[in-house]
């Protein structure tokens, strides 16, 4: 029956429609797919509102018995691990990485897909041959060159030579060479020039994209681990990241103590996620990634 | 671009009224320092966080420099450290753990993401609900996830979930990251890696699937093509080509970059130790050897600008219509 219904919108030729069992089949594979991918954030929440005597007790829990939030306070008062102060270093870094990033690559971006000036393509290849150094590699001469300039365990050594992000300039132009010319040549008769057409015409018409772009840079950067573990040589100076790497190796808090330290450390990002998914996925997929 | 620079140059001209012998250059400059006005501060900060540093890690790479980034003169060794990182068996096993990785991630990673996206383009039921759950785990870090994995479900003990689930069939303990023989702990670091990444690479997958025009597979169907294997191989595969090379691309890149999960999983271990680790090791370790460091970092940077353009070269990336 259902089948006649969508047929009339989804021809039954079309891949999307298998026979009844077949539909069954696919919705069961997607559910157990789906539960397996949940199983991780499952037992953070699981362990960190536990014991440790229930997490390590021999037989399988599905969870505690009496959820107990004294972890909490003991995180946060824990000498060891400066965990307060690294979730303020990471939400300073991420918001003044992300502002940085979008200020700096799109402007660049529209610059190279949108003025006409005469060396603009070879500008644009020197950008892409840029990206094809891969960042990571780039770790150890980035080091040598921040310690130099002395912004090791300090806020500038940990934002700013993050901020020129070739990738997300490449995807910036990607997208601004889609942008609908007649909008700025409405603007260009109203005498508007190239700086005020983009701020008044193209930024406040990309707002899915600005968005995508946002999420991506903020949840790299407050993801990152490998450039705050290079700079962040004072535990002053630790991102959440750091520090719960330092949990982790150090091994002498308790199994609670640290899920619940990842709880809180994924918990800003899930939040961003659930709330803005939809445009990101639709930047991702609109942002010229398709190659 | 669509519009030639000239032409360009000539509607901005005609919105400004100058009189015309002298606006053409005053209008190219204008249009010039407009460029470097939106340009010039994103391209002098890729010139010193990035260009700079790799000029100064190449110069660095010929000296004998130990704690220092301005080594002596006396200190100069010519390519002393190119070949003994060549001759240095940790940093060519290193590489081999690479290669590894690279083998099982990027083909699983690859089929995982674009499976996900063929399910999910097949469901009529909960779509929003699926994609998000197979999307979330790219919200969390690498070291959340490597916290999880080693401490919950790979931790080798009878408490561990997989241990625990192996347990239900009667299976014995397995220590999964600490004994590297037999080599269990490549199934933690590749699931882990694949939790993480697989949502996002499905999103480009199921972006293009929907971009593959509906006609072909009537003309398809039309022909006697059963849907099915025979429309994903002749039709869903070919269509999602510029896609699919963008993909292994990305993953192979993001793979490069490996030193999350391994620092956190495994550390300073020779059986697992890919490059990124032995480098941050040598350059920033206790030893500090930025020479013998870059020399490393430049070698890599070689070998993976050599991969790149083969890979590109085989999977054809310039003979691809469109964008």
């Amino acid at each position: 029956m259902s089948a006649m219904t969508t047929a009339k919108t989804r021809p039954g030729y079309e891949p999307g429609l298998g026979s009844k069992g077949a539909r069954a089949a696919n919705l069961v594979i997607l559910s157990v797919l789906a539960v397996l991918f949940l199983v991780p954030f499952y037992l953070i929440v699981r362990n960190a509102f536990a014991t440790d005597a229930e997490i390590t007790a021999p037989g399988w829990m599905w969870f505690p018995s009496a959820p107990s939030w004294e972890n909490l306070p003991n995180l946060f008062a824990d000498p060891a691990v400066p965990m307060a102060r690294s979730l303020v270093n990471s939400a300073v870094v991420a918001v003044a990485s992300t502002a940085g990033t979008l200020l700096l690559c799109t402007t660049a971006g529209y610059g190279l897909a949108r003025i006409p000036y005469r060396h603009a393509d070879k500008v644009f290849y020197a950008v892409l041959a840029t990206l094809m150094i891969p960042s990571a590699v780039t770790f150890v001469p980035s080091f040598v060159m921040v310690s130099s300039l002395g912004w090791i365990s300090d806020f500038r050594g940990l934002i700013i030579p993050t901020l020129f992000n070739g990738f997300v300039a490449f995807l910036c132009r990607q997208y601004f060479l889609g942008f609908p010319r007649e909008l700025e040549e409405a603007a260009r008769v109203d005498g508007l020039g190239y700086w005020g057409s983009f701020w008044r015409i193209v930024i406040p018409n990309s707002g899915n994209f600005l968005a995508a772009i946002a999420v991506i840079t903020f949840v790299g950067a407050w993801n990152s681990f490998l450039w705050p573990l290079v700079i962040g040589r004072s535990p002053d100076s630790w991102t959440v990241q750091v520090a719960l790497s330092t949990f982790l190796t150090a091994q002498t808090v308790s199994l609670s103590q640290l899920f619940l330290a990842a709880l809180v450390a994924i918990f800003p990002l899930v939040f961003v996620f659930l709330f803005l998914q939809r445009f990101l996925v639709q930047g991702v997929a609109q942002t010229g990634l398709k190659g | 671009m669509a519009v030639s620079p000239a032409a360009a140059a000539d509607t901005d001209r005609a919105g400004t009224g100058d009189q015309r012998p002298r606006s053409r250059r005053s209008g190219r400059r204008r249009t010039a320092l407009a460029f470097w006005a939106f340009t010039g501060p994103f391209l002098a900060g890729l010139a010193v966080f990035t260009v700079v540093p790799v000029a100064w890690s190449a110069y660095l790479s010929f000296f004998d420099a130990t704690n220092t980034v301005t080594p002596l003169s006396e200190d100069f060794v010519g390519f002393g450290n190119y070949t003994r990182m060549l001759q240095d068996q940790a940093f060519l096993d290193s590489l081999v753990t690479f290669s590894v990785f690279a083998a099982f991630i990027v083909p699983l990673t690859f089929a995982c993401s674009l499976g996900l996206a063929l399910l999910l383009d097949r469901v009529r039921f909960a779509r929003a609900f699926f994609r998000s759950v197979f999307f979330l785990p790219f919200a969390c870090s690498y070291v959340v996830a490597s916290l999880v994995w080693k401490m919950s479900i790979f931790n080798g003990v009878r408490y561990g979930l997989a241990n625990a689930v192996l347990d239900l069939f009667g299976v014995d303990d397995v220590a999964w990251l600490f004994n590297p023989d037999p080599p269990w702990y490549w199934l933690v670091i590749v699931s882990l890696r694949l939790w993480i990444q697989c949502g996002f690479y499905m999103i480009l997958f199921i972006a293009a699937l929907q971009q593959i025009p509906a006609h072909l597979y009537e003309a398809a169907y039309v022909d006697g093509a059963k849907p099915g294997r025979q429309t994903f191989w002749h039709i869903t595969l070919p269509q999602l080509r510029a896609t699919s090379v963008a993909v292994v691309m990305l993953i192979l890149i993001a793979a490069y970059q490996a030193f999350d999960e391994f620092v956190n999983l495994i550390g300073n271990q020779a059986y697992a130790r890919p490059p990124l680790v032995y480098l941050y090791y040598t350059a920033l370790g206790t030893q500090q050897d930025l020479g013998r460091g870059s020399a490393g970092a430049l070698i890599l940077a070689l070998i993976i600008a050599i991969v790149t353009l083969l890979q590109g070269r085989l999977l054809g990336f310039g003979n691809k219509e469109g964008r």
